[in-house]
């Protein structure tokens, strides 16, 4: 919401640009020195977040068999960079977690809507889904790797498991704050139950699609990851879990490391989305 | 010639687990063609189901409605709902929102969006038709709601307390413009409104409903001494505050 205000600001002060009063003009002065400080800090923070481990790691201050540096993280990447299985892994995580997001948010969708359109089908199923939703799905594990068998695909079912009901909830429950009023303006020029779908409910879902999708992206590399944690053998995940068991710490903090990198940027695929979506709205 | 409307009977019993309500009860009433009726009564009396069982929306425990004659079974082409706010989509601009009921009714032809295009010229709102509802006023988009009801063509229209969402001075405003579009493009209308002034100023007649369950209690013929008839000249006329006391004291309102 906040990152929404300051571009409405920054239209605003440029649609003024010419023939801007002296206050003005200071007043966007403070507000971008503002803005460049927060910068400066929050890259202050970080430098010295990392020189400060690296330097107590050379010290021995701690221990750094047990905390790693960040060199040695440099150069673990290094080493799997040369060895040529550091895009491997991370390619098979990022493809486990996009292929579990997009099909938990389609599927979780099309259920949403299968519910919507049957309220029969929904009050059937109703406390079969609040079982769902409240079991932690990551106890289902080992059932979907018996049934599966260890891979990738277990790993997707994971991902699908935990991000499925959440959508749909999230989804239906959209549909079912929108406007009566509205469905009922459909109606009235004789629209059909496939036409409120597509005329309003679907379009109107923006906002809860992009939450949905926004939940999803978190959710999907929880699902990944543990999947990974019990069955694989290759991914972020599986490193993290070999490094632990050979206490390797520089391994596992490097994937850590990778895998924020990787997550943050899905995640930021995703802001984006909506900023083009809001963009063609308005 | 036949009534453009005619309710016969009509009685409305909504059923819940709490019990049974009698919203409407045995109403008769016709609207004939080109002529402006208004419904006013207390709330809860069911005004608001009575517009919703001529349009076909609903259907009614009892008796019938016809339309040029014919029984109501559902939605008909020839009938434009107007709802108390414009629900203009956000997501559509002023233009596909005009287009909305043509879409629903699969009749997008050149020659309906040549007419969506002449009454968005005609009645000002053409330079904003690729703009978005919220860059419009509340005035502007009431006319957009009703542009878009009236490009379905059809040959009555429900106004369910249309101009409510306005402020007082915008209402009686776009009361004179939409009046004006209604009487231009030939169409029979029905008004639902809390407002006896609004409803006087408007009408040819103007039907009261008595409280719930709802009873056609009295209809007054509006005759205003008036050359040429606008809501907002009616509310000048001398009659105009006679018809106002007898639908007040019809209304029976206590406080
Ligand atoms: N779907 C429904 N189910 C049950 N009762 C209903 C339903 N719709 C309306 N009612 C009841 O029927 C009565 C008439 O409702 P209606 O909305 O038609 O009144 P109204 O005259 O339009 O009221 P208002 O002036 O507040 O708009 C009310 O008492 C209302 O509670
Ligand atoms: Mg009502």
């Amino acid at each position: 919401m906040s990152m929404f205000n300051l571009k409405k600001d920054s239209i605003s002060y440029r649609a003024q640009v010419s023939g801007i009063s002296p206050e003005h003009k200071d007043y966007l002065h403070r507000v971008r020195m503002g803005k460049i400080f927060v910068r400066v800090i929050q890259l202050l923070i970080f430098c010295t977040a990392l020189l400060l481990w690296e330097i107590c790691a050379n010290a021995k201050i701690v221990d750094p068999f047990i905390t790693s540096q960040p060199s040695r993280v440099l150069k673990t990447m290094a080493r799997l960079y040369v060895d040529g299985v550091l895009f491997q892994h991370i390619g098979i995580t990022c493809l486990e977690a996009i292929v579990g997001f997009v099909l938990g948010t389609v599927l979780g969708t099309l259920i949403a809507i299968m519910l919507w359109w049957s309220e029969f089908l929904c009050k059937v199923l109703e406390p079969y889904l609040v079982v769902l939703n409240s079991l932690p799905k990551i106890a289902l594990g080992p059932v979907f790797i018996v049934w599966i068998g260890a891979g990738p695909a277990a790993i997707i079912v994971m991902t699908l498991a935990i991000s499925l009901i959440v959508t749909v909830l999230e989804v239906l429950n959209g549909f079912l704050t929108i406007d009566q009023e509205k469905i009922k303006l459909v109606q009235t020029f004789g629209g059909t139950k496939f036409q409120v779908l597509t005329k309003v409910l679907l379009p109107a879902s923006y906002p809860t699609f992009i939450n949905a999708l926004k939940i999803n992206v978190g959710l999907s590399w929880v699902g990944v990851i543990v999947g990974e944690f019990l069955v694989s053998k290759a991914g972020l995940g599986y490193l993290i879990v070999y490094g632990g068991q050979v206490f390797k710490l520089d391994l596992v903090m490097t994937s850590v490391i990778i895998l924020g990198v990787a997550a943050t940027v899905m995640y930021q695929g995703v802001v984006y989305l909506e900023k083009m979506l809001v963009k063609n709205k308005t | 010639m036949k009534p453009v409307v005619e309710v016969h009977n009509v009685g409305m019993k909504y059923q819940s687990l709490n019990g049974e309500i009698t919203a409407l009860e045995n109403i008769n009433f016709s609207v004939r063609d080109g002529e402006f009726v208004s419904i006013v009564g207390p709330s809860g009396c069911g005004k608001s189901t009575l517009l919703s069982i001529i349009s076909g929306l609903i259907f009614s425990t009892s008796g019938t409605v016809f339309l040029s004659g014919e029984k109501v079974m559902g939605t008909s082409p020839k009938i434009g709902y107007m709802l108390q706010k414009d629900h203009l989509f956000n997501w559509r601009t002023i233009y596909q929102n005009v287009m909305l009921g043509l879409e629903i009714r699969k009749n997008v032809t050149p020659s309906t969006k040549e007419y969506a295009i002449k009454l968005l010229k005609t009645y000002g709102l053409y330079e904003f038709k690729d703009k978005y509802p919220n860059q419009l006023s509340g005035g502007m988009r009431q006319r957009v709601a009703l542009i878009r009801t009236l490009v379905t063509d059809p040959q009555i229209l429900l106004l369910d307390e249309a101009f409510s969402a306005l402020d007082y001075q915008t209402r009686l405003v776009v009361n004179d413009d939409i009046y004006d579009i209604i009487k231009k493009e030939n169409k029979t209308a029905l008004l639902v409104t809390h407002d006896i002034s609004e409803s006087i100023s408007m009408a040819d007649r103007v039907v009261l409903l008595s409280k719930r369950p709802g009873t056609v209690k009295n209809i007054y013929e509006v005759n205003l001494n008036c050359a040429n008839r606008t809501p907002l000249s009616s509310r000048e006329t001398q009659e105009f505050r006679h018809y106002f006391q007898e639908i007040w004291k019809g209304l029976d309102v206590h406080v």
